[in-house]
């Protein structure tokens, strides 16, 4: 293999639906970072069908370059065709870098890819950064249950491969009038046994609000004790205009919905303002929510582990400090009216 | 029908706790269990056994000790367990280790390859995918249903925001998510016939036919360089007082930070 054949980095746009999922920006922007330090460009990867009218969107967003497969094959996400798409663009173009979402799908495809192509692949990053002197790419990622971070490189395989956690790379700011260079690839889908059949679709959360995109987040765990507790959070939520979330003990007890889990096995959240109301604060849950802007811990134990990363700590019943609090707040809105 | 269903032993991560002076993991006295994910897989698999009749082939690639995960699953009614076991697959990664396993399995006449979606210590959710290309099959990830249907096997396959009811024909590898089931415990007849009456079979390198240079830490295309604790941001205010004074307090703070 000759390393230096491969230039370019590449990022799998996941749409479903036609329709272009968040992380997908968010990596344009991280990969538009690593291609500046490697003097190199950003492409996106648009698979689908009728696909063509997301490019603008993505050039909007930093990517220099769209490369469509526009099929009936790939209409809805399945493994095969879409290991066949990816695989194609990779002979094809050889880029040194590609990176997909740590999405249900992307954790399906950037495997399978890897195998095919044999090349490394790095699950759940959580940084990627150009090393100075080898030009690999440095992945880290938590490992142990969040316990701790590993770096890791792929350094005599290309292309250097890794699936991003959605929530943790930032979007780069939009450029309304952008363009980027279009090329449309083709690709052979011949029916193997690897295909299957998908016989129903079923939507299974009309999801509301995404906690990803919050300012502000109510979360709740295992110390509000009761699903009826959870209103006096909803209050709050309310009063601040935020939305409610919860931990991993909130969401196994039934209490909340398993979209609202912030952490490890949940989603990872950086709002500007973070509650974390009867949360103790395992690392599985911090791993999760630490990057917020400012967190504000609620919590009768004031051994709990969330207070060592508190901005503001408050030890006390949440039954009595949250409705107190809601009305403090509401008050104050009514004052400046 | 035989159904392969691959088993890691890994440490009970939420059992592991943090050195606070140190910043490092403390290991000691962290339990060994099978890997939940794995297990919802070897209960579905067990299922099917009870329902249409099946041969419950257990694998488990790790060192000696992983035995017991396989010791366990045939307590809780698999057939056979093989261990996939040499000190030449050491340090291997996702790819080298999915080579492995994928090779041992080509030794089987399998219908149905059944691993865990994720191993709760690495959490990377690319083993089964991959064994599955090495394979030449068609794989389904993210189980949370799973029903025979003549020689196809129908999957509800999760995604965040829906499901895709799939159907593919044998053989192919499933990937179970831990909510696809309630495993069952070991019966005391199953945990004695596991551990007098039956053997487990180890295979090493010379025993499975693959490459040597696509397993352990020579075959792997990737490598750790550096492992460290998460670095906490440091603490903040903590107050303990009267409800009125932490709310405004709080409120000052929120008022600072324009919040209010």
């Amino acid at each position: 293999m000759d390393l230096k054949e491969y230039k370019g980095v590449f990022v799998f746009v996941q749409q479903v639906d036609n329709e272009i999922t968040n992380v997908s920006y968010e990596l344009i922007g991280k990969g538009k970072e690593l291609a500046e330090d490697l003097g190199t460009k950003v492409s996106a990867v648009l698979l689908g069908h009728n696909v063509k009218d997301l490019a603008d969107k993505l050039a909007v967003r930093g990517a220099a370059e769209v490369i469509i497969v526009d099929d009936p094959a790939l209409e809805t996400y399945m493994t095969e065709p879409y290991t066949q798409a990816m695989h194609e663009v990779i002979e094809q173009h050889k880029p040194e870098i590609v990176l997909y979402g740590a999405t249900a799908i992307g954790r399906d495809l950037a495997p399978r890819v890897s195998a095919r192509v044999h090349t490394g692949l790095t699950a759940d990053c959580t940084k990627l950064e150009i090393d100075e002197d080898t030009k690999d790419l440095k992945m880290t990622r938590p490992a142990f249950g969040g316990n701790i971070m590993a770096t890791i490189v792929c350094s005599e395989h290309r292309p250097q491969m890794a699936t991003v956690r959605p929530g943790v790379m930032i979007k780069a700011d939009a450029v309304p009038d952008a363009k980027a260079k279009i090329i449309e690839c083709r690709v052979d889908f011949d029916k193997n046994d690897k295909y299957v059949e998908i016989v129903d679709i079923a939507k299974t959360v009309a999801s509301k609000v995404d906690i990803q995109d919050a300012k502000i987040l109510v979360s709740g765990g295992r110390g509000v004790g009761t699903p009826e507790n959870f209103s006096i959070l909803q209050d709050l939520a309310d009063a601040l205009g935020g939305q409610l979330s919860g931990s991993r003990a909130s969401v196994d007890s039934g209490w909340l919905d398993k979209d609202l889990q912030v952490g490890q096995t949940g989603k990872t959240v950086r709002p500007g303002v973070y509650f974390a109301i009867g949360i103790s604060g395992a690392i599985q849950h911090l791993a999760g929510m630490e990057e917020s802007d400012f967190i504000i811990a609620i919590n009768k134990d004031n051994t709990a582990p969330i207070f060592n990363i508190a901005d503001v700590g408050l030890v006390g019943d949440l039954n009595e400090i949250v409705p107190a609090l809601t009305e403090a707040i509401k008050k104050e809105r009514e004052a400046n009216k | 029908m035989k159904i392969v269903v691959c088993l890691k032993q890994v440490p009970d991560t939420t059992e592991v706790k943090l050195d606070p002076v140190k910043g490092t993991l403390i290991r000691e006295g962290v339990p060994s269990i099978m890997n939940p994910d794995d297990k919802a897989g070897l209960e579905a698999a067990l299922r099917i056994k009870d329902e249409n009749g099946a041969e419950v082939i257990a694998v488990s690639m790790g060192p000696a000790q992983a035995e017991d995960v396989l010791r366990e699953a045939m307590a809780m009614g698999a057939d056979q367990g093989i261990l996939i076991t040499d000190r030449a697959f050491g340090g291997a990664d996702t790819w080298a280790t999915s080579s492995t396993i994928a090779a041992a399995i080509s030794k089987i006449d399998y219908d149905l390859i059944i691993a865990g979606r994720q191993a709760i210590d690495g959490d990377t959710a690319q083993v089964g995918p991959q064994i599955a290309e090495h394979l030449g099959l068609a794989n389904i990830s993210y189980a949370e249903d799973v029903k025979l249907e003549g020689d196809s096997i129908v999957v509800k396959r999760q995604y965040e925001d829906r499901t895709h009811t799939i159907k593919a024909k044998l053989p192919c590898l499933i990937t179970a998510l831990s909510e696809l089931n309630e495993p069952r415990y070991m019966t005391p007849g199953g945990i004695f016939d596991a551990y007098r009456e039956q053997d487990i079979t180890v295979w090493g390198l010379k025993d499975i036919p693959v490459d040597e240079a696509n397993i352990g830490l020579n075959g792997s295309p990737t490598r750790v360089v550096k492992s460290f604790p998460k670095s906490l941001k440091a603490a903040g205010m903590m107050i303990e007082d009267t409800v009125e004074k932490e709310v405004e307090f709080l409120m000052d703070k929120l008022k600072e930070k324009f919040v209010l």
